[in-house]
């Protein structure tokens, strides 16, 4: 990023302080009274001591070891029956009315048939993560396949590629694009339906420490938390960023847009 | 290969055919007729082109020759082999450049796709190497691009990757579809001269569709015309116009006049 685009992104950055200013200042001018009402700074005392005696470390290295699991299945899974989809249009037919029935369906919805079926524990959460994350990178994924331009394929053929071949070296990279916008949605979906699970059921994981907290009336501890979740969805999200556009570096003005 | 078909081949070095198209009859499902009874056959190491108006079906049929259709009737054969999918020895060289060229890959990551194609090993049976693509790519006059990508070239300079990448796949039969018409006239000429000099190094054969009646008299020595819908052969020419060929000389020659005038009555004339 270059110095204009680092002056350009001031005004956003002082509105966040602006507000926290407030936040602040509503506390301590006595604006606001109220229990359930922490100053920001004692809000960020707790952040910071949790995060320097290694509290969120554990915390939120159990959520993102769920989230991953769970992402990284779906990833696998999705990207494999959405190629399938789209290379086989009986197999397209045979799976399109089941996936626009299950789509549409919240993914808190099915929580409870889950806890039901796999208990409270990690398997229910990386299932849960996964079937919320699959949906996105699948539709994606057999859109992508299906917008691979015939002169593409065939020049795959003129040059003997065999079917297989055709995927791996055509179908695949040039859906990239549509197959990585489809992770980037199931990304953050990924992390809701993290947090919800682990709200639901378990102990463990920042969306436990979080309703944790709040039953406690540990309140400072409560807002520390969701800053932190805050923090890592913004950390997961520019990851992600980054790495699609080292993957799709080919595209003109790809870097000029997203970073 | 029967006297007839010998017949009708032309200045081949030995006369052997390459490409022999038999009786092709093309319907589509949508009961549209698009080629109905096309013979004609093409010399080895040959330069032939077919023109005709634009609907007469002669994309369709350079696709039939490439394997990618089938007929619905008659047959191609390339070297006395019946071509049914794509086969061997033989690459088809696309009018859309932009959409053929894989955009994720660089022009030498374009040019190692053809080098390690099945194409490739079947004719030298041994891996080309990115020493040999590096070659291609200065045989076609884009030395220094290699590591650049389709998007940052210009279309001609997309279109010698094009070529280059079905000359490192080591064939020998080059089938171009209309290959020069989206680019402008100086490059198109420039292209024109690239392919002679290739077309003559390397002893290649070449299928050159275009609706151009100038330029298929210029690079080709031998002409089929097409016409009507659904497409038929109007007619078949050599083209005795001396090699090498030049810009301005050649286009100027009362033989290339000539039969350019001729040409355009059978094809243009013949639609009014």
């Amino acid at each position: 990023m270059n110095l204009q685009g680092l002056s350009e992104r001031v005004p956003g950055m002082l509105l966040i302080g602006v507000l926290l200013l407030l936040w602040e200042a509503s506390v301590r001018l006595g604006w606001m009274v109220s229990p359930t009402w922490p100053a920001f700074s004692s809000v960020l005392a707790v952040f910071w001591q949790n995060l320097s005696d290694g509290t969120y470390l554990s915390v939120i290295g159990s959520s993102l070891r769920r989230l991953f699991l769970g992402y990284f299945l779906a990833v696998v899974l999705a990207v494999a029956i959405g190629l399938a989809m789209g290379v086989w249009r009986w197999f397209y037919l045979l799976a399109e009315p089941l996936v626009e029935f299950l789509r549409p369906i919240p993914s808190p919805a099915y929580l409870p048939m889950a806890i039901l079926f796999l208990g409270i524990d990690d398997t229910m959460k990386v299932f849960m993560v996964s079937f919320a994350s699959f949906f996105p990178i699948l539709l994606n994924t057999v859109s992508g396949v299906r917008s691979v331009d015939p002169v593409l394929l065939e020049t795959g053929k003129t040059f003997g590629y065999g079917r297989w071949q055709i995927v791996r070296k055509i179908l695949l990279p040039a859906s990239a694009g549509f197959v990585l916008t489809g992770m980037r949605i199931s990304l953050a979906i990924a992390l809701i339906v993290t947090v919800i699970a682990e709200m639901v059921a378990g102990n463990s994981g920042i969306g436990f420490y979080v309703l944790n907290a709040q039953r406690s009336f540990l309140v400072p501890e409560m807002y520390a938390g969701v800053i932190a979740l805050a923090l890592v969805g913004f950390a997961l999200n520019k990851i992600f960023v980054f790495v699609e556009s080292i993957l799709l570096r080919w595209q003109k003005g790809v870097q000029d847009v997203i970073i | 290969m029967s006297a007839a078909a010998a017949a009708t081949s032309s200045h081949g070095a030995d006369g052997a055919l390459a490409v022999s198209v038999r009786d092709v009859h093309k319907s589509f499902p949508t009961g549209l007729t698009a080629l109905t009874n096309v013979s004609f056959d093409v010399s080895d190491r040959g330069f032939t082109s077919l023109i005709g108006p634009s609907g007469c079906g002669k994309s369709t049929l350079l696709k039939i020759i490439a394997g990618l259709i089938p007929a619905t009737r008659g047959e191609v054969r390339l070297h006395g082999e019946r071509v049914d999918n794509p086969p061997d020895g033989l690459i088809y060289v696309f009018q859309q450049y932009a959409k053929s060229l894989l955009p994720w890959r660089t022009v030498l990551g374009n040019l190692m796709f053809g080098a390690r194609s099945p194409r490739a090993w079947h004719a030298s049976k041994a891996p080309v190497t990115e020493a040999d693509c590096m070659e291609y790519i200065n045989l076609v006059g884009l030395k220094g691009h290699e590591h650049s990508y389709p998007s940052q070239l210009s279309g001609g300079m997309q279109q010698r990757v094009a070529i280059a990448r079905a000359l490192v796949a080591r064939t020998r039969v080059l089938l171009m579809d209309e290959p020069f018409s989206a680019l402008d006239a100086l490059t198109r000429e420039g292209l024109q001269d690239l392919l002679l000099k290739l077309w003559q190094d390397m002893g290649l054969t070449v299928v050159f569709v275009t609706h151009d009646i100038g330029e298929a008299i210029y690079l080709s020595d031998h002409i089929v015309a097409l016409a009507g819908m659904p497409g038929s052969v109007a007619a078949r020419v050599d083209v005795n116009v001396a090699r090498p060929r030049h810009q301005i000389s050649t286009r100027e020659s009362a033989s290339y006049l000539e039969l350019r005038r001729s040409l355009y009555q059978m094809v243009v004339g013949r639609e009014a």
